[in-house]
């Protein structure tokens, strides 16, 4: 609430105004039943037909103010509603982006996206519903009440009963339904999983022969919303019928008591009139403002998951350091009996882990599935942590650089090739923000990408759809590659990014990045032991621990893992190789 | 017209529940006539207070218990209908979506295989919900709306016609402005929805892809460029949001027009005693109360509108072909011993794209199969057909000498045990998952299964073990260890013939080398029909068919293809030597 409070703060005066320009109009509102008293208690009785244009005019009046009161209001209140969410979703944005891999996974990005985009929109909607409705409902409710006291004392006292019961049955209701629903949300949030399922296992279903049970689950799954929905229904049900017998009942009081006062003549017939409207204004406003509460609750829920991501604190603050010792005279990359566990209670990732890579080595990582290969390559530009022991680059611990400082050391080619709109040059440029169309074009002609740009009728300029559609998985690899290679870093991490190529091509993208040797130092990371053979530098992991590191030959002889990893990819060069 | 035939439809479905309907029309008159009957008694009861001493009790404690009576009865009738409105829409969405469901796994792969997913998922979900509520909507409030406008005109009427046409002719104007405000609204929302979607598209990727944004140091650049539309947005979001905003201060400023206009000519007839005080209170209260339901209809119009569209997007599903249905009392087997014949087939997925035509093949019990072939060369196709997921076009396919379309689909089915590169998994326990194939097995066959696919060890460390709750899709389990969890099933089912399309792509090369032993125990006197990349796999195949272009080109054994020196060669050289 606070947070909000923070992001209203630069539309105080629209926050303000808003709702004083709403309680204008809705004091106008307030005085219509008295003119109507007017007209019957003086004009009717009177018979005086000038006094009932008079105040006829003046229903007109109060009509316009009112209007003119009210659209104010709504533009005040729309101002401050869009602009809080205008600024709340841009430090949103800016806090996603000081967030390390380790909290984006813990969070997940797909929730993320709904935060930034859905939930603000409905907080948007809470903060404009309420500053136009939560002042106006209570007033008219409450001011209906003083004007009835105005009017006459005893008969106000039956709205002084009447507004409690209102207010205990219309939230007493809403309070019993509101949880049940978010049941109904759920049961509907299983149906909707079962059908997704049953699409896209559609064969294994039928393979099995499960149609029948999985229908069997479905009826019951579908029995049991409908269940929910009808207990929920007859309670929600309730709401008008009884709000309508609350005010009515107080009619015949008022009516009651009313015709009293008359008789005794304190009131006149008129006034009873007045009363009575007033009642019927109460019963309009508390549905309002039901319905207003109802939207509130469903906006707080959206800022409070929202606040939950505001909360998150980066877990990794940037140190001062911007570079490391001269080249040469360290190694690049050391790594000092790091481990690493990406939760508490997990099984370690990482398990000691010492090595360090010189300027111009290529490393190969080789390993099975969740041996800890990618573990290892991403403690390089620290998108993680260690929980143990420290890794370097240059000399300098990583937690002692700030980040573009490291970053800009590194290029990294993620494991799934992703593309951004915009056009081939764009996309080029993130590895390097200035570079010129000649060290783009170098580095496509490492990455074996330039035909790609060549075949494409506006070269560079070629636009690239979101997500990189209108490219092949080999394609975009390719481009992942160049990107990486436009900044010329010192550090190169190819994390298994080979595996959409072919072979061939495969095996020239690591002859030309041999060849290029511009003393970066290369990590390769794949599962492919053709790949990484020809690496200075081997290093073979094994469930997070390293079971050997080498040269090929070196651990063909000595490390079994990598024997078997070898011999289990038995390529018809592999067998040549050993059997000669 | 298509509105018409759909309503014919509804209307068939709320047939089922014609008592409730017949309640429902019943207390809707009754509420709606007593509503309207109440403020009239309201009114008199003010008549009788004239002024000073000159009020009558007697005549006032009837009508007040006579109100009393009626406002207790339009409760109870209003809560009844409801009830029966709530009772109808749902049980008719939970027969149609049941329906739907049913008809889905009764659908053949032609239609799921050509449909998008969202789609489908869209058409049962989504549209049956927004039909839920526009058929609960119509049922509350069009007919009672109508009602009380019909209902109010005739009280109205009734009572004074000069009055009665003052309501009539201001009345309209508030729709003249709500619609003229929404007309010139459309393109400020259609702006705004624009930006918004290109905001939505910039958060998809930057957000999405966090983790190169980060790599590359593109944080700064990508703030940038997101003010630059969400201040666009803030604009376009500021002026839709505030022009729309217009339409209930002016409907609400006409209204307060008519609430004068019949208060001025209400009180000129009660000096001309055309009428009394308590009825121009009546009018007052049915001034106020007449716009309502207008302005309600026009909602309900558009939702009962858009919940017909939604509901024919679902009887159009409905109405979907299903699969020719099985033969009756045709010929059963009862354990195939795996001999399979493929004579002439010929099989296409659309009209004017041929695929596999004289498709022959003879395959004796207990051969391994390899099929090999470039992509789209009819591979999966094959499995397919073997699964009778789709029906060949000519031929005929037949397991033990027996036309497989004779043959139940369930009976063929049973006979063959299935791995797919796609691992599918439901969000149930792991248990559950791998005892799909045989929900009735016993603890010790699904742990052995697990140890035999080399899962056990990973799903011990699971959380809960076999009990953990997958979530959808196998949730946070690797992609090779859903793949383990998929070849566990199989192996519990140990059917007499086996299907194995790419089983293993994802499994690191170690535990696949361990994998291949337990399979080929599992191959062991069974007819397996294998898809696979990796050589050692298919090196050990009795037979290696070479597939291209919807044809068999080659078959024979690893050593015959290669001494043939053709596609198989070819392929080999290519592909797995470097």
């Amino acid at each position: 609430m606070g947070r909000l409070l923070h992001f209203m703060r630069d539309y105080r005066k629209e926050s303000i105004l808003g709702p004083l320009f709403k309680l204008l109009e809705a004091s106008f509102e307030l005085f219509v039943p008295l003119v109507v008293a007017d007209i019957i208690d003086v004009g009717i009785a009177n018979r005086d037909s000038g006094y009932v244009l008079g105040r006829g005019g003046i229903l007109i009046l109060l009509g316009l103010i009112g209007l003119a009161s009210s659209i104010t209001a709504q533009y005040f209140a729309a101002k401050a509603a869009v602009g809080c969410s205008t600024q709340m979703r841009k430090a949103l944005f800016e806090h996603l982006n000081s967030f390390s891999y380790k909290e984006l996974d813990s969070i997940g990005t797909s929730t993320l996206i709904t935060r930034i985009t859905s939930d603000i929109n409905q907080v948007q909607t809470g903060v404009n519903l309420v500053l136009r409705l939560f002042l106006r409902s209570p007033f008219i409710v409450f001011g209906a009440m003083i004007m009835a006291f105005t009017i006459d004392v005893k008969c106000a006292l039956i709205f002084l009963g009447v507004i409690p019961i209102l207010f205990v049955v219309v939230f007493g209701i809403m309070g019993i339904t509101i949880p049940v629903y978010r049941k109904v949300q759920g049961q509907l949030d299983r149906v909707l999983l079962h059908v997704r399922e049953n699409l896209s296992g559609v064969r294994v279903v039928r393979a099995f022969n499960r149609q029948k049970d999985e229908q069997e689950t479905f009826h019951a799954d579908s029995a049991a919303l409908m269940k929910t929905q009808l207990f929920v229904g007859k309670i929600s049900a309730l709401l008008n019928p009884l709000t309508y017998a609350v005010i009515n009942g107080a009619v015949i009081l008022l009516v009651w008591t009313g015709g009293k006062q008359v008789d005794s003549g304190i009131l006149t017939q008129g006034q009873v009139v007045a009363l009575v409207n007033y009642m019927s204004q109460i019963l309009v406003e508390l549905i309002k403002l039901a319905n207003l509460i109802v939207n509130v609750t469903r906006s707080l829920a959206c800022l409070s998951r929202i606040n939950s991501v505001f909360d998150q604190e980066p877990g990794m603050r940037e140190g001062t350091c911007a570079g490391g010792e001269p080249a040469g005279t360290v190694p690049c990359v050391e790594f000092r009996d790091v481990s690493m566990i990406y939760q508490e209670g997990a099984e370690a990732a990482l398990e000691h882990v010492s090595f360090q890579a010189w300027p111009g080595e290529t490393i190969g990582v080789i390993g099975g599935t969740g041996s800890g290969k990618s573990t290892l390559v991403n403690l390089i530009p620290r998108f993680y942590d260690t929980s143990e022991g420290s890794v370097l680059v240059d000399g300098v611990d990583v937690r002692n650089y700030t980040f573009q400082g490291l970053r800009q050391r590194v290029g990294v080619v993620p494991q799934k090739a992703v593309l951004f709109s915009g056009t081939i040059r764009d996309n080029l440029r993130w590895g390097k923000k200035d570079a010129s169309d000649e060290e783009i074009l170098e580095a496509l002609k490492t990455a074996q990408g330039l035909e790609i740009v060549e075949k494409k009728e506006k070269g560079l300029d070629e636009e690239i759809l979101q997500g990189g559609r209108n490219l092949s998985g080999g394609q975009r690899q390719r481009l992942t590659i160049a990107r990486a290679l436009v900044r010329d870093p010192e550090i190169l991490i190819l994390d298994d990014s080979a595996s959409a190529l072919d072979f061939a091509t495969d095996a020239r993208l690591r002859k030309a990045l041999r060849e290029k040797k511009t003393g970066s130092a290369v990590f390769l990371v794949s599962q492919r032991a053709a790949t990484v053979r020809q690496a200075d530098k081997i290093i073979v992991l094994d469930d997070g621990k390293v079971a050997g590191i080498g040269s090929h030959e070196e651990l063909y002889k000595n490390c079994e893992v990598y024997r078997e990893i070898c011999l289990s990819q038995a390529s018809a060069e592999e067998e040549k190789a050993h059997e000669a | 017209m298509k509105h018409k035939s759909t309503l014919k439809r509804v209307l068939h479905y709320i047939a089922g529940y014609r008592l409730y309907l017949a309640a429902s029309l019943l207390f809707a008159v009754l509420t709606v006539a007593l509503t309207l009957y109440a403020p009239v008694l309201t009114g008199d009861a003010i008549d009788y207070m004239i002024g000073e001493g000159r009020v009558d009790f007697g005549a006032l404690t009837v009508l007040l218990i006579r109100l009393g009576v009626v406002i207790g009865a339009t409760s109870l009738f209003q809560w009844l209908m409801n009830l029966c409105n709530n009772h109808m829409t749902y049980k008719v969405v939970m027969d149609v979506r049941t329906e739907a469901f049913d008809h889905m796994q009764d659908l053949p792969l032609s239609y799921i295989d050509s449909h998008p997913q969202g789609d489908i998922v869209s058409r049962l979900i989504a549209d049956i919900d927004q039909f839920s509520d526009g058929l609960l909507m119509g049922f509350t409030q069009l007919f009672t709306g109508v009602m009380t406008i019909l209902g109010t005109l005739l009280f109205m009427l009734s009572v004074n016609v000069w009055i009665t046409l003052v309501v009539v002719c201001v009345t309209p104007v508030s729709f003249i402005v709500a619609s003229f405000i929404a007309k010139s609204t459309y393109k400020m929302f259609r702006l705004q929805s624009e930006t918004r979607g290109e905001l939505t598209g910039l958060i998809d990727e930057m957000v999405g892809n966090q983790k190169v944004v980060k790599a590359f140091g593109y944080e700064k650049e990508a703030v940038s460029r997101f003010d630059g539309i969400n201040k666009r947005l803030e604009k376009h979001s500021l002026r839709a949001i505030f022009f729309s905003s217009i339409t209930n201060p002016a409907t609400r400023f006409v209204n307060s027009l008519v609430y004068a206009g019949v208060g001025v000519a209400g009180a000129f007839a009660v000096i001309r005693g055309a009428l009394s005080v308590g009825q121009l209170s009546c009018f007052l209260s049915y001034a106020n109360q007449y716009t309502k339901p207008f302005n309600e209809i026009s909602g309900v119009v558009t939702e009962l509108q858009n919940a017909m569209t939604c509901a024919a997007r679902v009887f159009e599903f409905i109405d979907e072909k299903p699969m020719t249905p099985d033969a009756e009392n045709g010929p059963q087997i009862e354990k195939a011993e795996g001999r399979v014949d493929l004579s002439d087939v010929a099989f296409s997925y659309t009209k004017d794209r041929e695929l596999i035509r004289d498709l022959n093949l003879h395959v004796e019990p207990g051969q391994r199969i390899a099929i090999v072939g470039p992509t789209g060369c009819g591979k999966s196709t094959l499995i397919n057909l073997l699964m009778r997921f789709y029906d060949v076009d000519e031929g005929r396919i037949a397991v033990d000498g027996q036309d497989i379309r004779e043959l139940t689909r369930k009976n063929l089915r049973e006979q063959y045990g299935m791995v797919l590169q796609e691992t599918w998994l439901k969000s149930a326990t792991v248990r559950e998952n791998i005892a799909y194939g045989k929900p009735g097995a016993t603890e010790e066959e699904i742990i052995e299964a697990a140890k035999a696919s080399y899962a056990h060890s990973f799903i011990r460390r699971l959380p809960k073990g076999y009990d953990t709750v997958l979530s959808e899709d196998g949730g946070s389990l690797s992609q090779g260890q859903k793949q383990l969890l998929c070849i566990a099933r199989v192996m519990l089912c140990l059917p007499p013939m086996l299907i194995l399309d790419e089983a293993t792509s994802s499994i690191d090369t170690r535990t696949e080398l361990k994998i291949q032993d337990a399979f080929a125990k599992m191959m062991e006197g069974r007819t397996s029909f294998i898809v696979a990349h990796r050589l050692s796999t298919i090196k050990e195949a009795d037979r290696i068919l070479v597939m291209r272009d919807g044809q068999i080109i080659e078959q024979g054994t690893h050593e015959s293809l290669l001494e043939e020196n053709g596609f198989y060669a070819e392929l080999y050289n290519s592909q797995w030597a470097v």
